[in-house]
Parts: C-alpha cells; structure tokens; sequence
C-alpha cells in the first residue's frame, strides 16, 4: 500500500530511463552505463552492459509483445470518479487530472485484445507511473471486463503488474477490487480458459494478493521487487536487516511461488510457447 | 478498567465516579434524588457523545482492549464448538481460530481473527495478525463446510496480515489471493461479520461472502488511518484527518453500498454489555442465515460476483 515511500526511499530504484540533455542518451540507473536511445529501445530498455530491466509502461509491453498493429485498447476514456471526496495534502481529483495530463494515460491499467504469435489473448498492463500503479475502481474495473472478455470469447487472459498496491485514495472501494477481479478469475477458472500473469518490478500489496498470484502459470521479470507488505514495513516490524535478495523474483522461485523467470527479449517467445500449451483447445 | 477509559469517554468517567461517591455516603432520601438527576445527566451525556464521535473516536473504539473477540462471541452466540486446528501443510496459525459450531439449531462452520487481551496472550495470537498458515487454515475449514453443506460464518478483527519475514517467505500474498478466488466461488452461504478491526488485505482475506455486516463501532479499509497518514502525510500525526478522509466507520460503507447492514451497539461500546451485543448479533446472523439457506448454490455463487462486481465508482 505504501508506493508512495517506496518509490522515494529507493526500495527498487526508480528504474526509469534517465535521459541525458541532448536526448539521444539514457544512463543506466543500476550501473550508470551511457546507452544510445535507440539502442536502448531495440534492447527492450533492458541495460545493453548490466542487463538491468528498465521500469517500462504498458505501451513498450504492448509493442514487445504484440503482432503488429493487432492491439485494440478496452474502456480506454474510463476515468476515477473521487467517491470519498478524498483529501490528504492534495485533493485527490487534482491528483488524478494531474496525473493524466503528465503521463497521457487515463489510469494504471491498459486493457485490450490483440494477438501474440498469431493467438488472440485478452490482455491488461499495468502502469506504475500513474499514481503509483496503484489498484482503484478504474484499475479493478477494467481488469475484470478484460477477464470477461477473455470468458465470452474463449480466450487466454494475460495480465502485467507492476503496481504498488491497493489505491488508499479510494478507501474501502480500492480494497474490494481484490475481491472483484479475483471473482471473475475464479469464474474464468472454472471454464478452463488459461490465465498467465506477469509480474514485474514492483509488485506489492493487494494486487500481489489477487490476480497477481493467481496465475495458472506465473512469470516474473528478473529481479523484480515482489511482495505483500513493504520492505521497509517489514524491517521497522522485526527490527532487523532484510537477508540480500528477499523479495526478489529469484526469491520467490526459490520458495515455490512463482513459476518462472523470463529476461524481457526472450519474453514473446516464451509466452508463446506457454499459450500453446494451454490454449489448445480455444479458437 | 480504569486505564481502559478513552480521552472523550472522561466527562462520563467522572460524573460516574460521582455518583459512586455520593452512594457511598448514605441513602437519606436527599441524596438519592441528586443521584437519579446525576444519572439521567450521565445518559444525556453519554448520547452526547457515542452519538456524535469522530471517525477516529470510532476506531479507537473498535481496538478498546475491552471488546469482545471472536473466542467471546463463539462461547456466548455457539453451542457445541468443536474447534479445528491446522493447515495441514506448515502449522497452526493462533491468529485465527475456526470450528463446527451451533447456531441455535443451525450448524455452522465459524472462523475469525483472534486477538489476545494480555502481552502474554496477545504475543500468543500475535495481535491478531495473521500469517499465511492462517488463511490456508480458514479455506481449509471452509472447503470443509462446503463439503458437508454447511454455511460459514466468519468475524472480522485484524490490524493487518502480518507484515514479516516468514510471512512473505511463505507467500503472504498467493495465501491472500487464493481465499479471495475460493471464497468466491464456495457453494455455500457466507456472511462476514467486522466486529473490530478491519485492515486491508489481511481482514478481506475471510472476508468475502454473501452478507456483510459491520458492528457500529468498527471500521473498515484499505488501510489503518494511521499509515494512511505516515505515506500520504509523511508524518504520523494525521491520523484522524485520515479518519476521515477514508470514510471507513460502519454508516461509511454502509452508505457506499459495500457492506449489507450495521449490527448496533451497546450505548458506549460492545464491551459495555457484550451479553447484549451477542444476543443482538446472534439475532442477525441467524436472520440473515435463514435467508440465505434458502438459495440455490448456483444462484448464491452468482450473485456473490455480481455484488463484489458492483463496487467501484467510476466515469466512462
Ligand atoms: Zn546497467
């Protein structure tokens, strides 16, 4: 639930590309290294000397892993409403139209169909840069159309997260999103329709505890911070230094809760070979 | 109980102990008038004030060390519980207690978060937070109960999931995860009940069902206002602005249409009377039940994601 200190306390450093004045360069916030962007790009954003995976938008993912131009966005103009009138040190209104208007996205979440190696797949990717990635009614909304889309039409569902939890600004609402998209996946269990989720840095919170794990097959990014309470919470509980590593994807393969880990540029091919598997029997 | 009293509760501390005294000196006639007045004044003032609390007045109730748990309201609203212990597959987890239990007639299965009311029971119960062994044990209960056809009744009181080592170690978050997908899709009826605290992740982790209802002093969100105020405020201190900016009390959610009903409480407080509050809970649960036994499991499955569907306030 925290996103907002973990992302200044440098839990996982802010991984986003660091363009350099002329803007034709990007350094490498893990190593430093000067990388061209283009480069860069054609790199999937993932460091050509460390291999550090840059935090990237639903946009790069769509492009990584769509067949060109087959990608329809859902619910695009699906916008928060602020039931609580919710106010910290900002209204949380402000909060959000600031938001859109610096991130030209209308929420945490894109959701749409598309094909991936000639299979079509209802899909849903998530944005840490709106608010954190954080998990509202627009994020649970349209979630759970996307994973009726996928029931109606017989479809895989996939979903990326990257996300630090439940959205506080919409209290108790933010909190039944849980509940809501973990319903519908139920339901898209039940009918054998596959879901793959794809979890990448950082995964925290509610959305590490509903879709996030609930994966028929679950794939995370190297080194990708994934958990349920924060690092820091945890450490201020037990009073004690978190042993190297806890809560990285390499972790959580070493205690049995993730499936795999899959480096960006073999992601497509991967998550191809996966939906062969269990998407036979679907169109 | 003294050190129990909480700061807005002192006027009716003191004009209580006033009373006392007076009863103390004698029962001449005199006196005995000025206590009945003292007494209607003490009434007044009580209305005055649990009338009229601060959100953060009500969570401050909903933790009163006094209150009720869920080892309480079994012994007083059950009959024969037969407690069941376990995950079967890393350990019994004391933060949540769960068993075959009697409602009047009506057999249940009954799970809830267990605080403790000592440092020595609460190091026990771990304040009521639980780990995943805790949640796995609930859905193994609650497989149980659908096995043999029985509805589940779980109560509602966590500060939180707890946030450890272990806990994440042993997936804090698929443990979560997994009950909200099978709590969801279980054929029999569920009724969650928040008779304390209800923190995040870690309370809606045995908290989806068919019915929900919050005892009046309780809250409800998707975090403690407390942190709310640490990450949003980036200091401790405003916690009851955020109190009141998360609209979590019992006629919150009630009014956001999240929750079905509001259990009242005694004047003052579960704790004032808890053979009253059981008895008036004890009525509820088996309103409630007697509605939903009637359903189809089909139908109730249905309806259970169409009313978590339905939560969530959006523009398109
Ligand atoms: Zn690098």
């Amino acid at each position: 639930m925290s996103w907002f200190k973990r992302s200044k306390e440098n839990i996982s450093p802010d991984s986003i590309k660091r363009e350099l004045p002329d803007g034709q360069w990007v350094k490498c916030v893990s190593c430093s290294e000067i990388i061209h962007k283009s480069q860069f790009e054609i790199n999937n954003w993932v460091c050509t000397k460390c291999d550090h995976h840059s935090r990237i938008g639903s946009r790069e993912y769509i492009s990584i892993l769509f067949d060109k131009n087959t990608f329809r966005e859902m619910d695009k103009k699906m916008k928060s409403g602020d039931p609580l009138k919710f106010s910290d040190t900002k209204n949380y209104k402000d909060r959000v139209e600031t938001t859109i208007k610096k991130s030209g996205l209308n929420d945490a979440v894109k959701t749409g169909t598309g094909r991936i190696d000639g299979k079509r797949v209802a899909f849903a990717c998530m944005d840490f840069k709106f608010i954190g990635g954080s998990m509202g009614a627009v994020v649970g909304e349209k979630i759970a159309r996307a994973i009726d889309k996928a029931y109606t039409s017989k479809i895989p569902m996939i979903i990326i997260s990257q996300s630090g939890g439940a959205r506080m600004m919409e209290g108790a609402f933010s909190l039944m999103q849980m509940a809501k998209t973990s319903a519908r996946l139920a339901r898209l269990a039940d009918n054998n329709i596959p879901y793959i989720s794809i979890l990448t840095d950082p995964t925290t919170g509610g959305t590490t505890a509903s879709y996030a794990m609930l994966g028929d097959v679950i794939i995370a990014e190297p080194n990708a911070l994934i958990g349920f309470a924060g690092p820091r919470v945890i450490k201020e509980t037990i009073g004690k230094d978190l042993p190297e590593g806890f809560q990285r994807s390499e972790f959580l393969l070493e205690h049995g809760f993730i499936d795999l880990i899959i480096p960006r540029k073999e992601l497509k091919e991967k998550l191809g070979s996966v939906l062969e598997y269990v998407s036979n029997d679907l169109n | 109980m003294v050190n129990n009293i909480l700061e807005f509760e002192k006027p009716v501390a003191e004009l209580e102990k006033k009373i006392e005294e007076m009863r103390k000196f004698g029962d001449s006639y005199d006196i005995a008038d000025e206590i009945n007045k003292l007494e209607e004044k003490v009434i007044k003032l009580k209305h005055n004030i649990y009338d009229n609390l601060t959100r953060w007045q009500r969570v401050q109730l909903a933790r009163h060390p006094a209150r009720p748990y869920t080892l309480d309201y079994i012994q007083m609203i059950c009959t024969d519980f037969v407690e069941l212990h376990g995950d079967r597959l890393y350990k019994d987890d004391k933060a949540i207690v769960g068993g075959f239990a009697k409602i009047d007639n009506q057999k249940v299965m009954i799970i809830g978060h267990q605080k403790g009311r000592d440092t020595k029971s609460n190091l026990y119960r771990n304040f009521g937070m639980p780990n995943p062994e805790g949640y796995r044990k609930a859905l193994r209960l609650m497989k149980l109960a659908e096995k043999f056809n029985i509805p589940v009744v779980t109560l509602l009181d966590t500060p939180g999931a707890f946030p450890g080592l272990e806990a994440e170690e042993n997936g804090q978050a698929e443990a979560i995860a997994r009950n909200l997908l099978e709590m969801s899709r279980l054929k029999v009826p569920i009724i969650v009940t928040i008779i304390g605290e209800g923190a995040s992740g870690g309370a809606l982790g045995i908290g989806v069902g068919d019915r929900i209802l919050m005892l009046q002093n309780t809250w409800y969100s998707v975090i403690s206002p407390e942190s709310c105020s640490s990450i949003l405020w980036r200091s401790w201190d405003y916690k009851e602005q955020a109190a009141e900016s998360l609209k979590l009390t019992a006629n919150d959610l009630l009014e956001q249409k999240i929750i079905d009903r509001i259990v009242p409480e005694p004047l003052g407080g579960a704790h004032k009377d808890p053979l009253y509050m059981a008895e008036t809970l004890k009525k509820i649960l088996k309103e409630e039940l007697n509605k939903l036994i009637k359903i189809r499991p089909e139908r109730l499955v249905k309806t259970r994601l169409e009313k978590f569907g339905s939560m969530g306030v959006y523009e398109e």
